[in-house]
């Protein structure tokens, strides 16, 4: 499978990382190098197989839905690059 | 007592009980050779006072009497563990300054026994590489030496590993995604045990690919290994996928007798190419746990050779939704934005800045094999291919193997930046005999057996039945024995 500039842009844009235009074709490449990798899975005939969901058959615990913990305005702002007010703070949204 | 630093976890423990030492001059020790290991790397944000601190609460309780067996052992932290006050970056220019408000449940809990923390240890970031060449504080250099090269101590956890071996802290935590315990452990001549999946809360732990993380312990034994796991396991509500199954004590179960049990060892696991001494360590393994009494059987795990695409296709794809938390918002790095830039160009312009080339790469792995049209020609073939090597172990437990006997690493550690310019997917073959483990969920353990023809360690890997670590390391503590690994590496940091 080889994966063309295109697509590598593509790919870096859903991702949201800025990639330079030089830096695609590279790029591309590498992603072919592991896709080509990938596509080994191909062989493997998997038809009826359910996806693995957990190690030793378990229920996922439950819990009342209530508020368990909260008021901690300080702490959820202590390590944010722009808080005002109480907020976070980002770029214009909308126009 | 000479060399505090130098002694297990176990041993210490016994000299803290008795009163030969206190944990403030152990401690002093350790925070002695952090000084002059600066050259390794390993330590990158190492918290003297906090350690002292803690020393000092835990020499109190000892006197007091009932301590746990962890109260006053200094232990280093892979980066990797959000910890309370302490930088916790992951390796990371995106967490760069970043100070968690909360304690993780693993270091919780060894905090809650006694133990005192060193300090940060480096690591690939995220946790992402097998040699910590991809960490934002630079590599790691391994305490082993054989010519003018710097070797890589492996990865992800690769502090972890250079400090024990370098007797820089007792033991350390760990995490394993892939590989990132057994891998290290091996190359620094260590012992490591990645648990069941779920044995081990990974709240508070920045998350990789959550289906496959679980920390662990890095230590100087087997013995020690059980010790740590103990304190580290259990447990915990704010994990959804933690078990809540008893912890057994596991240096209990070191009984050195594993008569009448059955160790496979698997066909497939014998690879084009693998070195002779690989061969040989495995062979010798083989024989010192049949002399052990173990009767030792050939096993077939077919589906083997599709575990590293399988998991190269799910971690990737857990990576990219995990980190997209990572967009200069709540935490960490936010890029310096031009007139004009909006909230896309931020995250874009953060994400490029903050992240590295290997889990860039990784993110977008992930992203392509998530988007539209490919989702389950990749991501969902990948699950099923996961349920197959799951279905081979569980084939292989059902037909009464006790445990499985592997070499931990395709080679001993090579030097760094010798993969610079090899393709990634060489890089990745580092984790060929370790991954299986991560995708069925089972517990591994590497341990030392050996020396290469250049005089570096090499190990083994056993893989044991689910939630039964107590078992698995009884066998690593008999092929431990058996073996007599004792070789450290000459100190010439």
């Amino acid at each position: 499978m080889s994966i063309d500039i295109e697509t590598a842009r593509r790919v870096a844009k859903l991702a949201r990382i800025r990639v330079d235009e030089a830096a695609l074709p590279g790029l591309a490449q590498e992603f072919s190098a592991i896709m080509g990798f990938i596509e080994q899975l191909n062989e493997v005939d998997v038809e009826g197989v359910e996806p693995m969901t957990s190690v030793t058959p378990m229920r996922l615990k439950r819990r009342a839905d209530v508020v368990t913990d909260g008021n901690q305005q300080a702490a959820v702002l202590a390590n944010a690059p722009d808080a005002r007010e109480g907020f976070f703070a980002v770029p214009k949204v909308v126009e | 007592m000479s060399d505090l630093n130098r002694l297990t976890i176990a041993a210490a423990r016994d000299a803290l009980r008795k009163g030969e030492l206190t944990s403030v001059e152990l401690t002093g020790a350790c925070l002695g050779a952090i000084a002059g290991a600066g050259v390794l790397n390993a330590f990158v944000h190492p918290t003297p006072e906090l350690a002292m601190t803690q020393a000092e609460g835990a020499d109190h309780r000892i006197k007091a009497g009932m301590a746990p067996d962890l109260c006053g052992i200094p232990l280093g932290v892979k980066d990797l563990f959000c910890t309370k006050g302490v930088l916790s970056q992951a390796g990371s220019n995106i967490l760069k300054g970043f100070r968690p408000e909360y304690e993780s449940t693993v270091t919780a809990q060894l905090f809650r026994d006694g133990a005192v923390m060193l300090g940060k240890l480096n690591m690939d970031e995220f946790a992402m590489g097998s040699s910590n060449e991809t960490s934002c504080y630079g590599n790691v250099v391994n305490p082993w030496k054989v010519d003018g090269r710097n070797l890589t101590p492996g990865g992800s956890s690769g502090g972890s590993a250079a400090a024990v071996a370098a007797d820089l802290c007792l033991g350390a935590t760990g995490t394993d995604t892939g590989g990132s315990i057994r891998q290290p452990a091996a190359f620094t001549g260590i012992v490591g045990i990645k648990p069941t999946y779920g044995r081990c809360s990974r709240w508070g732990i920045v998350a990789f690919a959550s289906s496959l993380d679980q920390a662990g312990p890095m230590t100087k034994d087997v013995r020690d290994a059980a010790i740590m796991l103990r304190a580290m396991s259990g447990h915990d509500p704010k994990d959804s996928t933690s078990a809540d199954l008893a912890v057994p004590d596991f240096e209990a179960a070191l009984t050195g007798d594993i008569r009448g049990k059955t160790i496979g060892i698997p066909k497939e696991y014998r690879m084009d190419g693998m070195p002779e001494e690989i061969e040989l360590l495995w062979s010798e393994g083989t024989a010192m746990l049949r002399d052990a009494g173990a009767r030792i059987v050939d096993i077939s795990l077919p589906h083997t050779k599709y575990a590293l695409p399988a998991y190269y296709v799910i971690a990737p794809a857990e990576a990219s939704s995990n980190l997209a938390r990572y967009d200069g918002v709540r935490f960490g790095h936010r890029a310096k934005l031009a007139q004009g830039d909006g909230i896309t160009e931020m995250y874009e312009k953060t994400r490029a800045e903050g992240f590295g080339p290997e889990v860039q790469r990784r993110v977008m792995i992930g992203t392509y094999v998530l988007s539209a049209g490919f989702y389950d020609a990749y991501y969902n073939r990948a699950r099923k291919v996961r349920a197959l090597i799951k279905r081979d172990f569980d084939q292989a437990f059902e037909a009464g193997v006790d445990a499985i006997l592997t070499p931990a690493t395709p080679s001993a550690a090579f030097g760094l930046g010798e993969m610079a310019d090899a393709d990634p997917v060489q890089m990745y073959l580092n984790d060929v005999f370790t991954v299986t483990v991560n995708l069925a969920g089972l517990p591994g353990v590497a341990v030392p057996t050996g020396l290469d023809r250049q005089g570096l360690p090499l190990g083994l890997q056993l893989i044991g039945r689910p939630w039964d670590e107590a078992e698995l390391l009884n066998v690593a503590y008999t092929l431990e024995r058996a073996a007599g690994f004792v070789a450290k590496p000459d100190k010439w940091w």
